[in-house]
C-alpha cells in the first residue's frame, strides 16, 4: 500500500463486510457473522472452546461459506462471558456453553430462529427480541475510544481498514501540517486518560517545540495499567490494537519523532500477541516502516514488557524501566518533553488517549469538544467491578452521573445489598458516597469531591464492606508497591498502614486518627512521584466520609460491617437453637460446647460459643440451617 | 518487596546455558535490552538464580548488582522456582472486594504452604498477583494459565480445581 487512494479503496471494499455489523448497508460474501469475543474475560470463562465448536458444527451443517466467524476484542459485558452476538440481527447470546452450540447452529443459522432459551434474559420480551443496543447495558453509552472494540476482528488489519482505520494518518501525512494537527488536538479538549489529566495537545506542542535542535524523539505508550481494577486499556489493546500504532505514528509526526515503544504490561499476555500481530501487519502493509504513504515520513514501534513494578506507570519512572533500569521515577523538571527516554524529548501518552486520536482527526476537533462538560471534552471508559450486576467496560459521555452509571448501566447492587460508595481511581483514588451519586462525573468534579479520575476502575462495594478495610487494602497495595527512593513515600506509607492495621484490630486510638490524618498531609505534599502524592488518598477520603466508622472501630472496638476479624464476635441465640451440634463438629478450635439451658419447645440443650477460643472462622453460622447463630 | 532467594542447588544444563548466550547475543546492541534478556532468561530456566543473573552481569559487562538490583525490582522475577503448577489468587479490588482474602487463606490451609512457598513435592507453588484484569470474573484464581473465576470460596471448589492437576 503506497497511497491513500490503495487504502480508500481497500476500505470500501472491507466497509461492505464490516457493515453487517454496524446496521449500515452492507454486501458481504456471507449471509451472517456471527462475533465471538476473545478478550481475556471471555477466554478466561472458555470462549476459544465455543469458537472451536461451533466451527466444527458449521462444517457438519455445511454452513461455512453462509456464516462467518469472527474473534473480536471485549463487548464489555464480561459478566455474562462468553459472549457471542449474532449479525445482521445482532442479537446476543451470553454465557455460552459449548453444549449449547448445536442447537445455535442448527435453530439459529441453519433455520433462521434464534435459540430464545440460550439469549441474554434482558433482550428476550414480549414485544420480541431486543437488539444488543437496546439493552440497559449499551443504551446509554457512546463509543469512541472502543467504536471498534468488539466489531472487528483485531487480528485483521483490513477490518481495521475498513473501519476508516489509518485514514486519520494517511489525512496527516498529507494534508496537514505538524502544528495544524497540534492545534487539532489542542482544540479538541482532550485530556490524558490516564488519571492526570493533562491537555494532550499541550504535550504534544511542548515536545515539538522545547528542544528545537534535538536530533532524535520518542514517542511512547504507556500501557501499564496497573491500577487493580481497571482494564480499560487492556480491553482497547485486545480489541483494537491497530488504533493505538496509528495513534502513535500520528504524534510521531507531530512532533519530529521516528521512534515509538510501547510500554505494555507482561501480566496482559493477549493483549501482549494482538499488539504484535498488530505492529507485523502494520509494517507488511506500509504503514509502519520506512516512507510512510510515500511521503518520506518514517516511524516504527517496539514493545516493551513490564515486568510488574506499579510504580512504572508514572512516566518517568516508565521511561527509566524502558532503559533497562529499576523503574524509580526521577524529579520533574526536566519533564519528558524536554529530556525524556534516553535523555531525548519524548511524548508519552495513555492507551485510552491515544485510541481517540485518529478520531479526532477524522472527524474535527468541534465534533470531539460537542461531546462531555466544559472542561472535560468526549467521554470516558469505565471499568465497572465489585457489587454490581454488570460488571465490565462502559464508555460514556463526560458528565453522565454516578446513579446512570451504576444503577442503569451496571443494573445496581446484586443481591438486594444497599450502595455504600463507589471507589474509583484506584490506589490513587478515594470513595465517592451515596450522597454525591448524582454530581456528574469529569475530571474536576471528582477532585473536588477527594477523589479522581484515574485511569477509569470503578469499584461497587456495598454495605458488607468496611471502609477501614478498604483503605488498609489500598495502603498495603502502595507499601508494597513504593520503589523506595523517596523516605515520605517509603516510611510513610509503612506507617499509616500500621496505623490502620491497629485500628482493624481494635487497638486503635483517637489520637490515632488524628495522627493518621497528619501523615496523610505530609505524605502527599513532599512525595517524589505520583505515587507516593496520591498514596494517601483512600485514607482522606474514606476518613471524609466515613469517619463514623473509624470511630466505630476506635470507641467501640466494632467494625460495623462486619469485616474486620478481631473485632468481630459470633454468638449462638439459645432460644433458637435447637441444640443439634453440627456446628460444634464444623469448629476447627472446639469452642462450641453445651450449655443447661433447654429452649421452650426444644429437646436437646442449647451451645454456646467460647469467645476466648473462638478463631472467628465463621465456619459455624454457614452450617447452622436455623439462624441461631449471629456474626457481631 | 522481600524476596525469598532459593535454597535448593542451582541445577542449569549446558543446553539452557547455550539458549541464554544465544538471547544475549542477538538482544544485546539494542538499547535498554537488560530487561527483556531477564525475561527471557527467566522463561528459560524458571526463574532468576544467581548463578544466571552473573552470566547476565559478565556477558553485558555491567555490574551483578545492577542486574540484581533490576531482578528485586520487580515482581515477575523471582529468584527461587517456582512449582510445576502456579497458583496465583488476583488480589486486585474487584477480586478483593469480593472475597479472595479469604480464597488465599483457604488455600494456604489446603496446600500447606506460605504464600511465595513451594510444596515439598515441587508440585504447587501458590502466589497472590497483582490484578490479572479479569475483574468481571472476580474473585479470581490461576493456575499457570487457566483461570478459575466467580469462585465462592467453599472447599470443595477448591478441591475440585486441585484435582484437575493430579498427575
Amino acid at each position: 500500500m503506497k497511497t491513500l487512494q490503495d487504502l480508500v479503496a481497500i476500505r470500501e471494499q472491507m466497509a461492505r463486510e464490516v457493515a453487517l455489523r454496524i446496521e449500515e448497508e452492507a454486501d458481504s460474501k456471507y449471509e451472517k457473522h456471527v462475533l465471538i469475543c476473545g478478550g481475556t474475560g471471555c477466554t478466561s470463562s472458555g470462549s476459544a472452546k465455543v469458537i472451536e465448536k461451533l466451527e466444527e458444527e458449521l462444517e457438519t451443517y455445511g454452513l461455512t461459506e453462509k456464516v462467518q466467524v469472527v474473534k473480536t476484542g471485549c463487548f464489555g459485558l464480561c459478566a455474562l462471558g462468553p459472549i457471542m452476538i449474532v449479525y445482521p440481527e445482532a442479537t446476543f447470546y451470553s454465557k455460552v456453553d459449548v453444549n449449547e452450540i448445536h442447537r445455535i447452529v442448527k435453530e439459529h443459522l441453519r433455520d433462521g430462529n434464534p435459540v430464545k432459551e440460550f439469549l441474554y434474559d434482558e433482550t428476550v420480551t414480549d414485544h420480541g427480541i431486543l437488539h444488543l443496543n437496546e439493552t440497559a447495558f449499551y443504551k446509554k453509552q457512546h463509543r469512541v475510544a472502543l467504536r471498534n472494540c468488539g466489531v472487528i476482528n483485531p487480528e485483521c488489519v483490513n477490518e481495521y481498514i475498513g473501519r476508516h482505520g489509518y485514514e486519520a494518518l494517511g489525512k496527516v501525512l498529507t494534508s496537514m501540517t505538524q502544528d495544524e494537527v497540534i492545534q487539532c488536538i489542542l482544540d479538541s479538549g482532550l485530556r490524558g486518560r490516564g488519571g492526570g489529566g493533562f491537555p494532550t495537545g499541550m504535550k504534544w506542542r511542548l515536545a515539538k517545540n522545547l528542544v528545537p535542535d534535538a536530533d532524535i524523539k520518542y514517542v511512547c505508550c504507556n500501557a501499564d495499567e496497573g491500577d487493580p481494577g481497571a482494564f480499560m486499556d487492556r480491553s482497547i489493546l485486545e480489541g483494537d490494537p491497530h488504533v493505538v500504532l496509528e495513534a502513535m505514528a500520528i504524534a510521531g509526526y507531530a512532533i519530529g519523532a521516528k521512534q515509538g515503544y510501547i510500554y505494555v504490561r507482561a501480566e496482559y499476555p493477549i493483549a501482549v500477541e494482538r499488539l504484535t500481530i498488530a505492529i507485523r501487519q502494520a509494517r507488511e502493509v506500509g504503514m509502519l516502516g520506512k516512507d510512510i504513504f510515500g511521503t518520506g515520513f518514517d516511524f516504527d514501534i517496539d514493545l516493551r514488557l513490564g515486568a510488574g513494578a506499579f510504580v512504572c506507570g508514572e512516566e518517568t519512572a516508565l521511561m527509566t524501566s524502558i532503559e533497562g533500569n529499576r523503574g524509580e521515577p526521577r524529579p520533574r523538571p526536566p519533564f519528558p518533553a524536554e529530556k525524556g527516554l534516553f535523555q531525548k524529548p519524548t511524548v508519552l501518552n495513555n492507551v485510552e488517549t491515544y485510541a481517540n486520536i485518529p478520531q479526532i482527526i477524522l472527524n474535527g476537533a468541534e465534533w470531539f469538544a460537542a461531546m462531555g462538560t466544559e472542561k472535560s471534552k468526549g467521554t470516558k471508559v469505565f471499568a465497572l467491578g465489585g457489587k454490581i450486576k454488570n460488571t465490565g467496560l462502559v464508555e460514556i459521555p463526560m458528565g453522565t452521573t454516578l446513579r446512570e452509571v451504576i444503577e442503569e448501566i451496571g443494573g445496581g447492587i446484586p443481591n438486594g445489598k444497599k450502595f455504600k460508595a463507589a471507589q474509583t481511581g484506584g490506589p490513587s483514588g478515594g470513595c465517592i458516597p451515596a450522597q454525591h451519586m448524582d454530581i456528574p462525573i469529569d475530571y474536576d468534579n471528582l477532585i473536588g469531591i477527594g477523589s479522581m479520575m484515574g485511569s477509569g476502575g470503578l469499584i461497587v462495594l456495598d454495605e458488607d464492606n468496611c471502609m477501614v478495610d478498604i483503605a488498609k487494602f489500598f495502603l498495603e497495595f502502595t507499601v508494597d508497591e513504593s520503589c523506595g527512593k523517596c523516605t515520605p513515600c517509603r516510611i510513610g506509607t509503612r506507617r499509616m498502614y500500621e496505623i490502620l492495621d491497629k485500628i482493624t484490630k481494635g487497638q486503635g486510638t483517637l489520637e490515632d486518627i488524628d495522627k493518621l490524618e497528619q501523615l496523610c498531609n505530609y505524605v502527599k505534599a513532599n512525595s517524589l512521584c505520583g505515587l507516593g502524592q496520591t498514596a494517601p488518598n483512600p485514607v482522606l477520603s474514606t476518613l471524609r466520609y466515613f469517619r463514623d466508622e473509624y470511630i466505630a472501630h476506635v470507641v467501640e472496638k466494632r467494625c460495623p460491617a462486619g469485616v474486620c476479624k478481631s473485632l468481630l464476635s459470633y454468638e449462638i441465640i439459645k432460644d433458637k437453637c435447637i441444640g443439634c451440634g453440627m456446628c460444634a463438629k464444623q469448629c476447627p478450635a472446639s469452642a462450641i460446647s453445651k450449655t443447661d439451658y433447654v429452649a421452650p419447645g426444644k429437646k436437646l440443650p442449647a451451645l454456646a460459643i467460647d469467645p476466648n477460643t473462638c478463631v472467628k472462622c465463621g465456619a459455624c453460622v454457614a452450617k447452622c440451617k436455623f439462624g441461631a447463630i449471629i456474626k457481631k | 518487596m522481600a524476596k525469598k532467594i532459593a535454597t535448593i542447588p542451582f541445577q542449569g544444563t549446558p543446553q539452557q546455558e547455550a539458549q541464554l548466550l544465544e538471547v544475549i547475543s542477538e538482544l544485546k546492541a539494542e538499547q535498554g535490552c537488560l530487561m527483556p534478556i531477564m525475561q527471557k532468561a527467566q522463561e528459560i530456566y524458571g526463574y532468576l538464580p544467581i548463578e544466571v543473573q552473573t552470566i547476565i552481569a559478565e556477558q553485558l559487562n555491567i555490574p551483578l548488582e545492577k542486574v540484581y538490583g533490576v531482578a528485586t525490582f520487580y515482581a515477575q522475577f523471582t529468584l527461587s522456582p517456582k512449582g510445576r503448577y502456579r497458583i496465583s489468587v488476583c488480589l486486585g479490588t474487584a477480586c478483593y472486594v469480593k472475597g479472595a482474602g479469604i480464597l488465599l487463606e483457604k488455600l494456604q490451609e489446603k496446600l500447606g504452604i506460605g504464600v511465595g512457598e513451594i510444596t515439598p513435592d515441587g508440585k504447587f507453588s501458590l502466589d497472590d498477583c497483582r490484578c490479572v484484569g479479569a475483574c468481571g470474573l472476580a474473585p479470581v484464581v490461576m493456575v499457570n494459565d487457566d483461570v478459575y473465576g466467580r469462585l465462592v470460596g467453599q472447599a470443595e471448589e477448591i478441591d475440585e480445581i486441585l484435582a484437575k492437576y493430579a498427575d
